[in-house]
């Protein structure tokens, strides 16, 4: 193909949008396994996929509480420990007015939730530092405080999506036509 | 004022609002029309003094630097902080629209939000992946980004937390800085984030792509695959240099008219999936509350928004004359169709004049000529745009969305979210200008 011709193809195939058929093509994406992208890949989905193997209990989680929490969120998730840490157990009612503070217990519509920010953002000074079970007893401790689970549930990858949040049912969407 | 042969009329300069609100006509082109209209009568002050050299210009002047910085006489225009300190918590840097003009936002003065401090990211360690519900994963390092035809578009980047002073039951006396410095606006270029999924090959069934950052965070937001398609970049330059480290060094997503958060700084990870992650910041930090106790979800679109910045609290108004009111206005939905100013608290309005060229999801900055005559006067400003999208008016919103019981003291709290209703400045005969609702 002349140069021209091959210009002219190339015009054609931007003009018409055919944008897979370019990117396809420019190999500057390295292909890399799901293997290898395991260490990065921790996303919880609301319906349990992809949480890790591993339990615990509300007990277990006082524990780890006691040590590597409980300076910045205070004693039973009361808060305040430090400016950025909110309380951990309670909340008013929504009906309060719109500046109510948003907690576990009236707002998060899905307790895996709580374990996928436990496991991925806390400590705030060593993130990604808990072992998974560490998280499910942590993430158990918290909503046993907030009587969201018995004293003795334990949280694993079966019980915990199934974990019914008060304020789940109360979301409206404003946009359903951009999803 | 001159003829005008073959080109229309002559403009009115006749007041168009209450108050001294000027036809924005008179910008144009006939500047000098305006001052001969109504200044003449007007001229206040002492006569000019016999002009001297200063000693700046009588000695050679200081060294050329590598990377200029502003005058020291401008040293006062700086972003506000919340978290000087750097505790374990998120900080805030508002920029300074009052000290601002135009419509880009200097990359030193754009704001910034860091939930967990800002990554010191080697640009050469950093990498992207693309997975989940993909034909082929792949890795992409900045140096394969920067290999693509890039593109260039201005968007602003507003926090959903932006203006939230305001949904105070009484005005906090506060600038625009405080009030709305957690929106800014940047020309970005990047990589269409449609080229790279389709590279990997992105599976019909997938709905969401969970983005994630590499801050101490690894703050992630789902994001639908339709806005990824729609105009999502993954940009890597702000402003034609390289993005800021607070705006997301060196690769971020741009998600135009959506939510700040949700235009992942530190990108390192898109995930494809079916269904929303439901992760923390989308969970509760960026979904709110309403009148009643019901809750919103994927509240993504930033609405139709204006504000005056000049004049606004903090100015004063020295002397009765002629000003001219701009602002800027802006939509998560398009282009900013009109502007309206009034002067007198919303009893007239005049149509303010569009500084161009207007970008769909961008500021646009508006102008509006006027005449203070001295007198107590209350200025506002109301944007449409282009799909129609009114700003509410203040008894509108607050119907819809809600004051606070009680009267907001700490300016840096957030009472709710995404608060786009009128910004009112209240002028008294001193000149002194104060937050007002109206």
């Amino acid at each position: 193909m002349s140069m021209r011709r091959s210009l002219v193809a190339l015009a054609i195939a931007c003009t018409l949008g055919s944008g897979a058929a370019f990117a396809q093509s420019t190999g500057l994406g390295k292909p890399i396994s799901e293997a290898d992208i395991k260490q990065w890949d921790i996303a919880v989905l609301p319906d349990g996929t992809n949480l890790p193997p591993g339990s615990g209990t509300p007990a277990q989680g006082a524990k780890v509480y006691a040590q590597k929490c409980v300076a910045c969120h205070a004693e039973g998730g009361k808060g305040g420990g430090s400016p950025g840490a909110g309380p951990l157990v309670g909340g008013a009612p929504l009906t309060n007015g719109i500046e109510t503070p948003k907690t576990i217990a009236n707002y998060y519509a899905y307790a895996t939730t709580v374990f996928d920010y436990i496991r991925r953002s806390m400590p705030f000074n060593m993130p990604r530092s808990l072992p998974d079970d560490e998280v499910y007893a942590l993430t158990a401790y918290i909503l046993s405080l907030n009587k969201l689970i018995g004293e003795n549930d334990v949280m694993d990858a079966k019980t915990l999506p199934q974990v019914k949040m008060p304020n789940r049912d109360n979301f409206i969407m404003p946009y359903p036509d951009r999803i | 004022m001159g003829q005008s042969k073959g080109r229309g009329p002559a403009p009115s300069l006749d007041p168009v609002a209450g108050n001294g609100l000027i036809n924005r006509r008179a910008l144009l082109g006939r500047g000098m029309a305006i001052a001969g209209a109504g200044a003449a009568a007007t001229v206040t002050g002492a006569a000019a003094e016999p002009l001297k050299d200063n000693p700046w210009s009588l000695e050679m002047g200081g060294a050329t630097p590598a990377l200029q910085t502003p005058s020291r006489f401008e040293k006062d225009v700086t972003r506000t902080r919340t978290n000087p300190n750097n505790e374990f918590r998120n900080s805030h840097a508002r920029t300074p629209h009052h000290l601002l003009n135009g419509t880009v936002t200097p990359n030193s003065l754009h704001f910034s939000i860091n939930h967990a401090g800002i990554p010191d990211i080697d640009p050469a360690q950093h990498k992207l992946v693309i997975h989940g519900m993909v034909r082929q994963p792949l890795e992409f390092t900045l140096e394969k980004l920067s290999r693509y035809p890039l593109v260039t578009r201005t968007a602003f980047v507003e926090c959903a937390g932006n203006s939230a002073p305001m949904f105070s039951s009484e005005p906090m006396q506060i600038t625009a800085q405080a009030i709305h410095g957690l929106v800014s606006n940047a020309e970005w270029t990047g990589v269409k984030l449609s080229t790279l999924l389709d590279e990997a090959g992105l599976d019909p069934n997938a709905k969401w792509l969970v983005a994630e950052g590499a801050d101490a965070h690894f703050l992630d937001r789902s994001v639908p695959v339709k806005k990824a398609y729609d105009d999502a970049i993954v940009a890597i330059y702000q402003n034609g240099e390289r993005l800021m480290p607070g705006n997301g060094y060196p690769m971020r997503l741009l998600l135009p008219g959506y939510q700040g958060n949700m235009n992942v700084k530190f990108l390192r990870r898109l995930k494809a999936i079916d269904q929303p992650a439901m992760t923390m910041f989308e969970s509760k930090t960026y979904s709110q509350i309403l009148p009643g106790g019901r809750t919103m979800r994927f509240n993504f679109v930033m609405q139709v928004k204006s504000f005056i910045t000049h004049p606004s609290l903090s100015h004063t108004l020295k002397e009765p004359g002629f000003y001219a009111i701009s602002g800027v206005a802006y939509s998560g939905t398009g282009r900013i169709a009109k502007v309206m100013v009034s002067a007198d608290g919303g009893k007239s309005w005049g149509e303010a004049a569009l500084q161009g060229p207007v970008h769909e999801k961008a500021f646009t900055r508006f102008v509006m000529p006027w005449r203070w005559d001295g007198q107590p006067a209350i200025l506002q400003s109301r944007a449409w745009d282009e799909a129609g999208n009114a700003q509410p008016l203040r008894a509108e919103f607050v119907a819809a969305r809600g004051q606070t019981k009680q009267p907001v003291t700490n300016p840096v709290v957030f009472p709710n979210q995404h608060y786009n209703s009128l910004t009112s400045w209240g002028v008294d005969s001193k000149g002194e200008i104060k937050h007002v609702y109206a």
